[in-house]
């Protein structure tokens, strides 16, 4: 084989490695992504249990989700608790990050792990520990004692969103503002509330979803009187499965990918501004 | 003591102690009051739950060594522990050779591609964790997706047990974790100078050779970091393991759940609930000690 021809071979030979590892990352996104869309045609059956390829077209367990009352309460409960978890975890995770950045104490780095323990703690422990102290004070089927916990487990997501916008973030601007006559909170409200409201709409929609989705700690407190979406969910799902959870679960993944798309465009929108 | 000298003048010099602005009070800064709120919210909510908790390991119904005991004597419960520890590790393992090749395919990409492609890995990362396991649940189950197509094509005469086992689990788990693995990977490969590849290959190394001699090593961090926070996630997982899983290899999470909720075992729940957390702590230390905490998000 004269140089050209062995050039070749080692050509077409890497192009089809190439072809081989594309086709190899192919399989591996259907694998992470095709299972979520499987429910979708599935919650467009007409046929009385759950089967694959779907049979027909009809909307009756769409219909069975917004006939029940049991459905929309949760969901009106679920958003409920979802929005006070927002509002208090965003709130308490905004101060608790100025702090953490711009705060000139020891032991930084330990307090900002002991916010985001929540986040690695095992979340059956964290559910049975509030489960145990919330019984006896009479917080469980209620939507404050889940908001309670609900903020504990959103919190570490606020507080890992604003402190990274705080990071990366050009400190003259406040003092410009500051030597210009503005006082202190006028300098939070005019300019570090506008810079950093990137890094806070993206945590608190971590938060939001964070509540939205919790299972575990709303199976232990949320009694029957205060179900939550998911817990509802739970329930269909352990006992029998109902085939009107396929039409939550559609309706969840479109919710949730708007959601994300959101918070993506917003992401881009945010790093290109500053370039 | 030349060692503490050295220490002494290195701080010293760092950044943060030069007194730039700060002949004043700086304006900029903020107290440490502005952490009170989330710590006593925290302490509260938080904090004195668990550890009321998880003191009942020593004192239900009185002070007692007992559910500490009973725990190592009864092999049942090593057992759960032993199958935790390797159904976690065969996630982790599965993440990484399903993560890398996506990472490193990201890495690659321009830009443009990378944000497109990324919405795929982080959409199964957004969609509710029990929206993914029902998924699992409608695909293996016997009358699934799977089985239907299997015996439709005349593969198998029967369906096959696919749902409520190892396999059930292990499939669901590795397909919720590998998003955090390729995160965890992707953060490191996109800093990896790819000029040292190429000197590589120019220098007479094949394309494959180049990469497995010089892009993995470089890359070995990410591995590290992100095969860590696959196995601590993969240690308390609960709702996977419930729904998927079988009464056969049942992992601790399910079997606190089973302990408080069905026995009312709440001192023994805590002992077995102690151990998890130790081993989650143990392992988080190993990564705080190696790598930025601020990654776990």
């Amino acid at each position: 084989m004269d140089l050209l021809s062995i050039d070749r071979f080692e050509e077409s030979r890497t192009s089809l490695g190439k072809y081989f590892f594309y086709s190899l990352c192919a399989l591996i996104f259907v694998y992470l992504v095709i299972p979520i869309f499987v429910i979708i045609p599935i919650s467009f059956s007409s046929a009385k249990y759950l089967q694959f390829p779907p049979q027909g077209f009809s909307l009756q367990w769409y219909a069975d989700y917004f006939g029940s009352r049991t459905w929309i309460s949760a969901t009106l409960v679920s958003l409920q608790v979802a929005i006070l978890t927002m509002i208090i975890a965003t709130i308490l995770g905004i101060l608790a990050s100025l702090a953490l950045v711009r705060g000139s104490f020891k032991g930084k780095k330990l307090l900002f792990g002991f916010i985001l323990s929540p986040m690695v703690i095992p979340v059956i422990i964290t559910a049975v520990g509030i489960y145990y102290v919330f019984a006896k004070i009479h917080l469980i089927g209620n939507v404050i004692g889940l908001v309670l916990a609900h903020t504990v487990l959103a919190l570490p997501f606020v507080v890992v969103n604003v402190t990274a916008t705080l990071q990366g973030f050009d400190i003259t601007l406040e003092r410009a503002a500051l030597s210009l006559g503005a006082n202190r909170l006028v300098t939070f409200i005019k300019v570090t509330f506008p810079l950093l409201r990137p890094g806070i709409i993206s945590g608190a929609l971590f938060a939001f979803i964070t509540s939205f989705d919790e299972v575990v700690v709303a199976i232990f407190i949320a009694g029957s009187r205060a179900a939550t979406l998911p817990k509802q969910m739970w329930d269909g799902i352990r006992i029998a499965i109902n085939p009107t959870i396929s039409a939550v679960a559609s309706l969840l993944i479109v919710f949730s990918i708007l959601l994300l798309l959101f918070i993506e465009i917003l992401r881009r929108r945010f790093t290109k501004w500053r370039g | 003591m030349r060692s503490e000298g050295e220490a002494g003048r290195a701080s010293e010099g760092s950044p943060e102690d030069v007194p730039l602005m700060k002949t004043s009070k700086d304006p900029t800064e903020f107290s440490w009051y502005f952490l009170l709120p989330c710590m006593i919210f925290l302490g509260l909510v938080f904090v004195y739950p668990i550890s009321f908790f998880l003191l009942r390991t020593f004192f239900d119904p009185h002070p007692s060594l007992m559910h500490v005991r009973h725990l190592f004597a009864d092999p049942v419960f090593l057992k759960v522990y032993w199958i935790t520890f390797k159904i976690s590790f065969i996630v982790t393992f599965i993440c990484l050779l399903l993560g890398y090749p996506i990472a490193y395919l990201l890495s690659e990409v321009s830009d443009r591609t990378r944000n497109l492609l990324l919405i795929l890995v982080l959409i199964p990362f957004w969609t509710s964790l029990l929206v993914r396991n029902y998924a699992w649940m409608v695909l293996l189950g016997r009358r699934g997706v799977f089985n239907n197509l299997l015996v439709q094509m005349g593969i198998v005469d029967a369906p096959l047990t696919l749902l409520h086992n190892t396999f059930a689990v292990t499939v669901g788990m590795a397909q919720m974790m590998t998003p955090f693995m390729v995160l965890a990977l992707l953060s490191v490969m996109k800093g990896i100078d790819r000029g040292l590849v190429r000197v590589a290959e120019s220098l007479g190394a094949n394309p494959f050779e180049a990469f497995l001699r010089i892009f993995v090593p470089l890359s070995l961090p990410g591995v590290g970091s992100g095969c860590l926070l696959v196995f601590i996630y993969s240690l308390g997982f609960f709702i996977t393991p419930a729904l998927l899983g079988g009464r056969k290899d049942v992992m601790i999470s399910v079997v606190i759940e089973e302990q408080v909720s069905t026995l009312l075992n709440w001192g023994f729940a805590s002992a077995l609930s102690l151990m998890l957390l130790v081993a989650t702590l143990v392992f988080f230390l190993v990564y705080s000690r190696f790598f930025k905490i601020e990654q776990i998000g």
